[in-house]
């Protein structure tokens, strides 16, 4: 049996409830899936204080944040949520396949809103496959959501946010620090963040990588060295760091297999952080009704997914003929919102990579056939 | 181990159980994954990759990266790090690839 419903958003982080609550707040209806047992993505382990401005919650902890969008996104009578429910593929003829707990359900949505979030980077170096060397998010999953003290001695790699908010939350746990390197010669992330580490004695090492990893069945260190200025190592300043873990930090990447899957166009764009589908200013792919929100367009923060979520929700609610007028006006704010957050220098990196985007969307569209 | 003590966090665990790590008994609560309640006894080896048999543990935490897929209750190629924890569960090294039963 197919399920019809008005719009499907997969993926239940800041962008897809946020999404959701839009649609629903015009009067769509709104199915969400999510494949983890909660919803709130990435939210669910950010014991932190949020970065962003005051409409975006920030100065709330991101787990406080997360439950905030989902509370409202539960308790409104136009929004399903499935969780446990994982979106598996979309096809040509509108229905799209879902593995809810162990069923395999048909749905077939009018709109569909894609916020599937991002995945990490890995890195390549001998022995990167010991049990003991996790993604960031992995360690945060385990001690922040699960209350298991993830190692004893931490080697962290990357000083961008993520590396930097990972390392303090681990010494919340009663973790020891062992070092935070990276490649680059200036620290990443923020630096009130870089500063509570080094006020609590653990050292930051920039142009510093990862060599080697060591062990017999698991991790037992991690041999470090230098990179000149052409991020080629330098011989003999090969250091020992003893750790049971080694914690990557090196990035994350769209996790847009979904769109790859139902056919949109797609493109690698650097300063999106990788493969993105293509969309226009309504967050529409190349694929009519098919929209992408959040990390998956580019990684960004939550701040700018929960406003992209809103603009994909009311863009999508509105080709449905839910409140047309007002769902321009509030697609319009939304995106007058999403441009003030990105005019500070962080958002200049992603304005670069939206540019290289448009650019590819108006030669698609100037190059189509007669049809 | 598990985190007592937390400046931010509570844990509400659920319910203690015992499950089984290739046969031997291992304790667990209900709203842990296996992955978690198997790190908290201090086993960071799920298995061995199927054709240089080295050693293999989580990575993602999240179901996306198939590293740390194990035999649970006899179904091979379980995500143990996105499957929660029940009274008398057997978890198992996976030898080989598994087979998927098809009914
Ligand atoms: C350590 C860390 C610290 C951060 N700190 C900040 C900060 O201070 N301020 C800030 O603004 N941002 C911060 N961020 C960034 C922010 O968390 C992300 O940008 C944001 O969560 C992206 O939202 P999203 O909804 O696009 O994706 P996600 O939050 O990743 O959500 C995606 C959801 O989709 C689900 N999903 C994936 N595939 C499927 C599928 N096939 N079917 C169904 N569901 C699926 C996932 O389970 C997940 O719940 C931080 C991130 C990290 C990792």
């Amino acid at each position: 049996m197919i399920r019809e419903v008005e719009i499907l958003v997969a993926g239940g982080g800041p962008a897809g409830l946020c999404a959701a609550a839009a649609a629903a707040s015009l009067g769509a209806k709104v199915l969400l899936c999510e494949r983890s047992d909660v919803p709130g993505g990435q939210l669910v382990k950010q014991t932190h204080k949020f970065f962003g401005s005051e409409k975006q919650y920030a100065g709330d902890r991101g787990i406080h944040i997360g439950r905030t969008l989902a509370d409202a996104a539960v308790n409104h009578p136009n929004i399903e949520i499935l969780t446990d429910a994982a979106v598996l593929g979309i096809y040509e003829d509108g229905v799209v396949t879902v593995l809810y707990k162990n069923q395999h359900l048909k749905i077939r949505p009018k709109r569909t809103i894609v916020a599937t979030g991002a995945a990490e980077k890995f890195l390549a170096f001998p022995n990167n496959d010991l049990p003991g060397i996790y993604g960031a998010g992995a360690v945060q999953t385990l001690m922040n959501v699960h209350g298991v003290k993830p190692a004893e001695r931490v080697l962290m790699v990357g000083a961008g946010n993520i590396g930097l908010i990972v390392s303090y939350q681990l010494l919340q746990a009663g973790v020891e620090v062992a070092g935070v390197i990276e490649a680059a010669p200036r620290i990443g992330g923020y630096l009130v963040h870089a500063s509570k580490l080094r006020r609590a004695g653990v050292p930051i090492r920039t142009g510093y990588t990862i060599k080697e990893a060591y062990g017999n069945g698991k991790l037992e260190g991690a041999v470090i060295c230098r990179l000149d200025e052409n991020w080629k190592p330098v011989p003999g300043t090969e250091e020992d760091i003893r750790c049971d873990t080694i914690c990557l930090a090196v990035g994350l990447t769209p996790l847009a297999e979904l769109c790859w899957q139902a056919g949109c166009q797609m493109a690698f764009i650097r300063e999106l952080s990788g493969h993105v589908p293509v969309v226009d200013g309504n967050l529409e792919t190349s694929i009519p009704g098919l929209y992408a929100a959040g990390d998956i367009s580019g990684i960004e923060e939550a701040s700018a997914a929960m406003v992209e979520g809103r603009l994909a929700g009311y863009a999508a609610a509105g080709s449905l003929g839910y409140e047309p007028q007002k769902a321009g006006e509030l697609r319009q704010g939304a995106a007058e919102e999403l441009a003030e957050l990105r005019s500070g220098p962080a958002g200049a990196r992603i304005m670069a990579g939206l540019e290289k985007a448009a650019a590819l969307l108006a030669a698609r569209k100037g190059g189509a056939g007669p049809c | 181990m598990r985190i007592e003590q937390h400046p931010i966090l509570e844990f509400d665990r659920g319910e203690k159980v015992v499950f089984f790590f290739n046969g031997q008994p291992v304790d667990g609560y209900t709203s842990e994954t296996i992955a978690a309640a198997l790190h908290a006894a201090g086993i960071r080896e799920l298995g061995h990759s199927p054709e240089l048999h080295r050693p293999r543990g989580l990575f993602c935490a999240i179901g996306n990266c198939s590293s740390c897929f194990m035999t649970v209750d006899g179904q091979p190629n379980v995500r143990v790090c996105v499957t929660k924890v029940k009274a008398g569960m057997r978890v198992e090294e996976q030898a080989g690839k598994g087979v998927v039963s098809l009914d």
